[in-house]
């Protein structure tokens, strides 16, 4: 167990890495260095950045210094909480994303529980009435949720909103809330805007996931210890539930580290196409702005807070399956 | 294994669309009768027509002429349909010259109009708010759309093919450090990446250096699946006696490797590949339609959807959202042609 768990260490902090070096990158890119884009920003608008400005601000991010000692400036800096100031807003990029990033990640958790919600109880069903008719429409529409981009579906749903109710239905607050202080009011009407962006998200992982419960729980269900179960006159209930799903339930935790990036992805654009205040329209805008400071942040705690996110659900798996917990101890 | 494949039906009308659309590929400025960049504000969102099939009791299609005003009030371009001028339509008739297969040069297409110019008459999906016809655009979109899907998957065979075999043909050390590789690249989450890298090439770069670089990134996200294939196929295939016999009898590694082991797994690749592209051709879409990939003047279904981006130009015009249709259609369409290949290379996997 323990060996399990320091290699899952390992590697999260590996990925942490290579996401920093990535964010970086991304922040270098651009052609020129952040200094005079400052400088041509600030003038564009009719402002002046004093020469002695230029020396501080050269100096605090080590730009005369080799790139190594300026990617560790910024790291440095990153970890004491301070992002660099947004070219575009002129403000500090943590007062730009502000509430954007725990949105961002309410959205994702919560199309994830939806997706495992909606998966374990129809990949049982499709699996325990295979070819059934339920079975086939599970079929049919996880293959539609597999080929449809989320993106596409959100587009068509609005569509279809606004044709059919008149509605628009993007957007994760109602207008009077949009800049009002979190209260509980606000919070409720967070969670009656959140189903639709969630079902979005969550219907393509939910079709990956009960074909793989289905398939999973139909390799358990053949074999002789359930056969022995039934013959025993154990309830049907009790036979399928008891032993075969728990299971079948380990490939399915384990694939939770793939989903959460899936749908970190996946909300980027579902959000500009709903307009949904997560950190996602605000990404878009930064990068076509060439606004690197806050572009290379948003990817780099976008990441960050998915590998914490892998790493809780490892360590979830860890509880859910005594295989690995007792790994090594033998 | 070509007897399995046939046994599965869904696979089997999914090739066949496949097919359907790598032959729209081939003949896109045939199937299209107008230039795809020739835009004119006079017919700006002009509805799709109806074509008429019969007149007079004989099969002679032809279209209704039409007439566009701005409206005062909404400043919006309205079109009456004038039903006296009648616009007949021509199979095979001649249009805007090209170089068919990019070598013989023509000016036949699949459909025109007698009389008039094609391009200011027929609309047989609508146009967009340049006044570009859409029809014409989307077989030049499939083409782009479906050619940087192959490409990219070609980059992520290689890529894919080659560290997964080294991975799994020498294990120890190496294949350690590339499974950690792609364990960490597939925990990031990949679309803000590639934006970031997408949005930081360079503004003056042409179509031909944005279309190689897009390509390569998309590629970035597919080899990973494939390399694990292929790995795990050489680790099950390097027990097996037959390489045992092969390297006893002084073979040299390379003549192993793509002699003997390459050839019995052949199909799994092939089916990873299938399953592989329409991840490609999404990506790219998804890329184009947030306005980094591709750019305009080049024309690709992520381009095309880009118009359709918001709730307002959709209500005006739905018909922007046509571009959907075959998206959806062709990754469906690779979704089942892999499925069914899978199952037949590999009868008892899962």
């Amino acid at each position: 167990m323990l060996a399990y768990l320091s290699r899952r260490v390992v590697l999260a902090l590996l990925t942490v890495g290579a996401i920093s070096v990535l964010s970086f990158v991304i922040i270098r890119l651009p052609p020129g260095d952040y200094i005079s884009s400052y400088i041509a920003s600030v003038s564009m608008s009719g402002g002046f950045v004093s020469e002695q400005e230029v020396q501080v601000l050269r100096r605090e991010y080590g730009l005369d210094k080799p790139v190594y000692v300026q990617y560790l400036r910024w790291m440095g800096m990153v970890v004491q909480g301070r992002f660099g100031v947004s070219l575009e807003y002129r403000r500090p990029v943590s007062e730009v994303i502000g509430d954007r990033l725990w949105l961002t990640m309410v959205v994702a958790i919560a199309a994830v529980v939806l997706t495992w919600a909606l998966a374990l109880p129809i990949g049982i069903y499709s699996a325990v009435r295979q070819y059934s008719l339920g079975d086939y429409i599970a079929t049919f529409v996880g293959f539609i949720g597999l080929a449809v981009p989320s993106f596409m579906l959100a587009l068509v749903l609005m569509y279809l909103g606004f044709k059919y109710f008149n509605a628009n239905i993007g957007g994760l607050f109602s207008g009077e809330f949009d800049l009002a202080p979190w209260s509980l009011a606000k919070v409720w009407d967070l969670a009656k805007h959140l189903p639709l962006p969630t079902l979005i998200l969550a219907l393509a992982g939910t079709a990956q996931l009960i074909r793989i419960m289905r398939a999973n729980l139909l390799d358990e269900l053949s074999k002789p210890y359930v056969v022995t179960a039934r013959a025993r006159g154990l309830s049907e209930r009790r036979v399928i539930l008891k032993y075969p799903v728990r299971v079948a339930l380990n490939p399915f935790a384990s694939t939770i580290g793939y989903l959460l990036p899936y749908v970190v992805s996946g909300s980027i654009i579902v959000s500009l196409v709903l307009g949904l205040p997560t950190v996602g329209p605000l990404l878009l805008r930064a990068l076509v702005a060439q606004d690197m400071f806050l572009a290379g942040t948003i990817v780099l705690l976008l990441g960050v807070l998915t590998v914490v996110g892998t790493f809780l659900s490892d360590l979830m798996l860890l509880w859910i399956d005594p295989r690995i917990r007792l790994e090594g101890t033998r | 294994m070509r007897w399995r494949f046939r046994r599965h039906k869904l696979a089997i009308v999914g090739s066949i669309v496949v097919i359907f659309f790598y032959t729209v590929v081939l003949f896109a400025d045939f199937l299209a009768y107008a230039p795809p960049t020739e835009s004119e504000a006079q017919r700006s969102l002009l509805a799709p027509q109806g074509i008429h099939w019969v007149d007079h009791g004989r099969i002679d299609p032809y279209v209704y002429g039409f007439t566009g005003r701005r409206d005062p009030l909404t400043l919006k371009r309205v079109y009456t349909l004038d039903p006296t001028k009648k616009i007949s339509l021509r199979i095979f008739a001649h249009g805007f010259p090209y170089r068919l297969f990019g070598l013989i040069p023509t000016d036949r297409h699949l459909i025109g109009v007698v009389g008039a110019r094609t391009e200011d008459t027929l609309f047989v999906l609508g146009t967009d708010e340049q006044g570009r016809d859409l029809w014409s655009r989307l077989m030049y979109a499939t083409r782009t759309s479906l050619i940087i899907g192959l490409a990219g998957v070609t980059i992520a065979l290689f890529l894919g093919v080659l560290l997964g075999g080294i991975s799994g043909f020498y294990g120890g050390g190496v294949d350690t450090a590339i499974q950690r590789v792609i364990e960490i690249l597939r925990s990031i989450p990949t679309i803000p990446l590639w934006l970031g890298l997408a949005a930081a090439l360079p503004n003056d770069w042409t179509i031909g250096q944005v279309y190689f670089a897009i390509t390569l990134i998309i590629s970035l996200i597919g080899w990973t699946e494939l390399a694990r294939v292929v790995r795990g196929r050489f680790l099950s295939l390097r027990e097996e006696e037959f390489v045992m016999a092969a390297e006893l009898a002084g073979s040299s590694q390379v003549r192993i490797i793509l002699s003997h082991m390459v050839p019995s797994f052949l199909s799994h690749i092939i089916a990873a590949t299938t399953l592989a592209l329409p991840a490609m051709i999404v990506s790219e879409t998804s890329l184009s339609f947030l306005g980094l990939g591709l750019r305009p003047p080049a024309v690709s279904w992520g381009v095309l959807l880009q118009q359709a981006q918001n709730v307002q130009a959709l209500a005006i015009s739905p018909w922007l959202l046509i571009p959907a249709i075959p998206v959806i259609t062709v990754i469906l369409a690779f979704n089942f042609t892999g499925d069914g290949l899978r199952d037949a290379a590999d009868p008892y996997g899962h």
